[in-house]
């Protein structure tokens, strides 16, 4: 008999699961990947075969152009792999399409998080515990002054900003791929129905969205926008043009950001932000800590951020754990 | 609290200095007494609880948190009080409403070393994590959101409409929280009376001059001397030496306070008796030898005859009850001039003007400033008022050019606050032989500042490239980036292991081309020691 996980092993570049010669979220091309969710730092183009969630090779199609070779897997579908592997995919609660992949071996069980969280979002269905031997979890948020408040306070304060102000704009710096979206129908939840305009690095994605099964409201392009159009309105782009010359074409903008790292001050201080908001997609030390505990596995194996805390915490709680040293995963500007 | 602690939060993410005149101004507007008051202290630092301390926080967050993982939230925060305010745990059971800010106060300075580990949670428990930050960073006297003491000053004119000049005046006549400064700026009360104190008037400052040129008709030029700035009051029979930021260090140079008896506030530098700045007659020490003087409770006769201080006049801002502030530099001078004879020649002398026919003869005597060691020149208009702050187009300070030596970067430290992620802290040192016959390297200086912002992101990124070690948040690198340090001396010292110390170092270039053997030697920068 083998050792114990020898069938699953952390490379630099990626969980390889030997006997079904594929690789997990690999930063380099591959014949056969298994992708969690369409961020760029786990999905990349140029595989052979990329097996993932149909909404995720929908993401990955639009970003690379790659249709040829996605094998979708359906939430909760059971996939046989070669070398007597299965592969299940289960809700992740990250972002639309994101999914933890359950690999079963020879009587083990490991579970792959790729990204989550714990909090709702009416953009994809919620994370669901799988209890493992193997949890494999991401420690993006993996300090304990990391606290993720509820998403209608940040909301509440981003629509105060735009009363106070009704010359100005409030631009908010979101990621492109689900914290957009998130906050778009956050906002309309919260009875905001105005015209949202957005950065045109923004507009494909949101169409997708829409195209997948997720309303968006009225949405329009700031390019397509008089100035005067923009004062008290909301415009959303992605957080590399907070501070570049496009949105010079904005009246006065107050810079906002949703930002899981938003949470410290001097964070939102290094990027020039005036209204922090502290809205995340990640899990925040509390989920990530619940989480270990409820999925109650033999081992937790700590793929990126700020895993010495998180190993630290299993420690303390007598649980055995290990920091994988994978490569290309990024701080993303969550 | 709560509304003090959104102004602290508003201050920290405001970039633009109207829009933080703004919060505060609506801050002193919108908040009763005494609470503004506390507010408007804290923000000018003018509040110390001594039972609160950095490690006092450290020790409360050790009691209730595991220490690695503190210390790791630390490492990332970047700032004590912050940590500690996202850290604290949730009180168990019902806790009483946010304390006010005078109810804060109140409790922190009643607090002994031993009350605070128990009294100061009591406080924690009742706020959010704002409020917990807000009254942490209050509580240990270190706000750090970007607001000078003159700045908030400026607040308070804006929020009430009243000059400055006058708020600067009272300021040093009264004490957090500031009730007569209120009860005369909001609700028109008479001034608080200020003619028989002897008080602090704040300094008038100059501003660098860039590459203009100035019309030596409407100029006059001051060698820059290398002391300290100085204010020497007398008023109602007692005289006090101020120094630039305005604290009493009368007891540090009692000698200069005993030589004062005519009512007068006088402005000067305050220098020890020596050859090194300005040679031989009515010459002066070099720094090194006032700083001998400088911070002593007590002074020893030694000490005094070792190191005899005198004031080099500039200004005279009162004189007998007469306030001259208003008056053309030319006409303030001239009551200087008379003023001389009546002090005594052992404890007082007249920075003298450097009269010369152009503008390029001044540049030939600035670049030989060096040979004569002064600082520099001062250009101040012949009818300027003497007035508080740096404005603009009155007085020019026009320093000599730095000195520069190669350097080699050995050690980086993480920064604190804005730059917390960021290795931003630099030790360098000097070649102590010839480098290619295994030559080490000694430790000279230390700089955190003379980069851009972007220059701190490569610079950061090649320590993280190039590390060789690790002490905690210190990173030793391989020893191949060359920095061109600039600064203003060198000095004999114990500090660095070198024995030299520079004063007011700084990344002046970063050398990315320079191999690091090319660096200079511990030599060349002995050779620069002046004292």
């Amino acid at each position: 008999m083998t050792a114990p996980f020898a069938w699953i092993r952390p490379e630099p570049h990626g969980i390889h699961v030997a006997p079904a010669n594929c690789w997990i979220d690999p930063s380099q091309p591959v014949a056969n990947a298994l992708v969690t969710h369409g961020h760029a730092d786990h999905a990349r183009g140029g595989h052979g075969r990329t097996i993932a969630t149909p909404e995720t090779l929908a993401i990955m199609e639009l970003r690379y152009q790659t249709r040829e070779g996605g094998l979708p897997a359906h939430y909760g579908e059971t996939l046989r792999l070669p070398g007597d592997v299965s592969a299940t995919f289960v809700p992740a609660g990250h972002v639309l399409g994101s999914a933890q992949i359950v690999l079963e071996h020879a009587g083990e069980r490991v579970v792959v998080t790729g990204d989550y969280k714990r909090m709702p979002d009416p953009t994809c269905p919620p994370f669901e515990p799988v209890a493992c031997d193997v949890f494999v979890t991401e420690a993006t948020f993996g300090l304990p002054v990391f606290c993720h408040p509820p998403i209608e306070q940040e909301i509440a304060k981003l629509l105060a900003a735009r009363e106070r102000y009704p010359e100005r704009c409030v631009l908010v710096g979101a990621y492109a791929l689900g914290k957009a979206q998130r906050v778009i129908v956050e906002l309309r939840r919260a009875g905001h129905h105005d015209v949202i305009w957005l950065h045109g690095a923004m507009e494909r994605m949101c169409r997708l969205y829409e195209e997948l099964g997720v309303p968006l409201g009225d949405l329009r392009l700031v390019t397509d926008a008089k100035k005067e159009e923009l004062r008290g309105a909301i415009v959303i782009c992605p957080p590399s043009a907070l501070n570049d010359r496009w949105s010079r074409r904005l009246p006065d903008p107050i810079t906002a950001m949703a930002s899981g790292w938003m949470r410290v001050r001097q964070r939102a201080r290094q990027r020039n932000v005036e209204l922090p908001l502290v809205i995340s997609d990640h899990a925040d030390w509390g989920e990530l800590t619940a989480t270990i505990e409820e999925v109650n596995p033999q081992e937790s194996w700590i793929t990126h951020g700020r895993e010495e805390a998180l190993l630290r915490w299993c420690q303390l709680h007598q649980r055995r754990a290990r920091a994988l040293a994978l490569v290309g995963y990024e701080d993303e500007d969550d | 609290m709560e509304r003090f602690a959104a102004l602290v939060d508003g201050l920290v993410y405001t970039r633009s200095r109207n829009g933080k005149l703004e919060l505060i101004a609506d801050y002193l507007r919108t908040t009763p007494d005494p609470d503004r008051g506390w507010a408007l202290s804290a923000l000018t630092e003018g509040l110390s609880f001594p039972a609160v301390k950095g490690s006092t926080i450290r020790n409360l967050l050790m009691e209730r948190v595991d220490p690695v993982l503190f210390a790791l939230s630390r490492d990332f925060v970047g700032d004590t009080a912050e940590t500690a305010s996202l850290l604290w745990p949730k009180p168990a059971g019902a806790v009483m409403p946010p304390p006010t800010v005078s109810e804060a106060v109140e409790a922190l300075s009643r607090m002994t070393r031993v009350s605070v580990m128990s009294e100061l949670p009591r406080l924690l428990d009742r706020l959010d994590p704002s409020g917990r930050h807000a009254l942490l960073k209050l509580a240990t006297g270190a706000m750090r959101v970007g607001v000078s003491a003159r700045l908030a000053k400026t607040a308070f004119a804006q929020a009430f409409g009243v000059a400055v000049e006058d708020v600067e005046e009272y300021w040093h006549a009264l004490g957090p929280p500031y009730a007569e400064l209120f009860a005369w700026a909001a609700d028109g009360a008479e001034p608080p009376n200020t003619g028989e104190m002897p008080l602090f008037r704040p300094f008038m400052l100059a501003h660098p001059l860039e590459d203009a040129e100035l019309d030596l008709a409407d100029f006059v030029a001051e060698w820059k001397w290398d002391g300290i700035r100085v204010q020497l009051v007398h008023a109602g029979g007692e005289t006090r030496l101020y120094s630039r930021t305005g604290d009493d260090i009368s007891h540090s140079f009692p000698e200069i306070a005993e030589a004062l008896s005519i009512p007068a506030v006088l402005d000067g530098e305050l220098l020890v008796r020596g050859a090194h700045q300005g040679g031989e007659a009515g010459g002066a020490a070099s720094f090194n030898a006032l700083q001998q003087r400088l911070g002593r409770k007590t002074v020893s006769k030694k000490m005094l005859d070792e190191y005899p201080a005198f004031v080099r006049l500039y200004d005279v801002l009162i004189l007998e009850g007469e306030d001259l502030r208003e008056l053309p530099w030319t006409q303030r001078r001239a009551r200087l001039e008379a003023l001389m004879p009546r002090l005594p020649l052992e404890r007082f002398d007249l920075s003298a003007t450097v009269e010369v026919g152009s503008f390029a003869e001044l540049a030939e005597i600035r670049s030989g400033a060096r040979d004569e060691s002064i600082e520099g020149l001062m250009l101040k208009r012949r009818d300027s008022p003497y007035v508080a702050g740096r404005r603009t187009g009155l007085w020019y300070k026009w320093k000599r050019d730095p000195l520069l030596v190669d350097c080699v970067l050995m050690y980086a430290q993480r920064g604190n606050g804005k730059r917390s992620s960021f290795y931003s802290d630099y030790t360098f040192g000097c070649w102590d032989g010839d480098p290619d016959e295994g030559a080490d390297l000694l430790p000279v200086g230390k700089a955190y500042f003379g980069f851009t912002d972007e220059e701190l992101k490569q610079i950061d990124r090649y320590v993280r490239n190039h590390t060789v070690n690790r002490f905690g948040p210190v990173r030793e690198t391989d020893r191949s980036l060359v920095f061109e340090v600039a600064f203003d001396s060198v000095h004999e010292s114990k500090r660095h292991k070198s024995g030299l110390a520079m004063r007011f170092p700084r990344i002046h270039r970063i050398r990315w081309d320079k191999p690091a053997h090319e660096a200079d030697r511990i030599d060349a920068l002995r050779a620069l020691v002046r004292d």
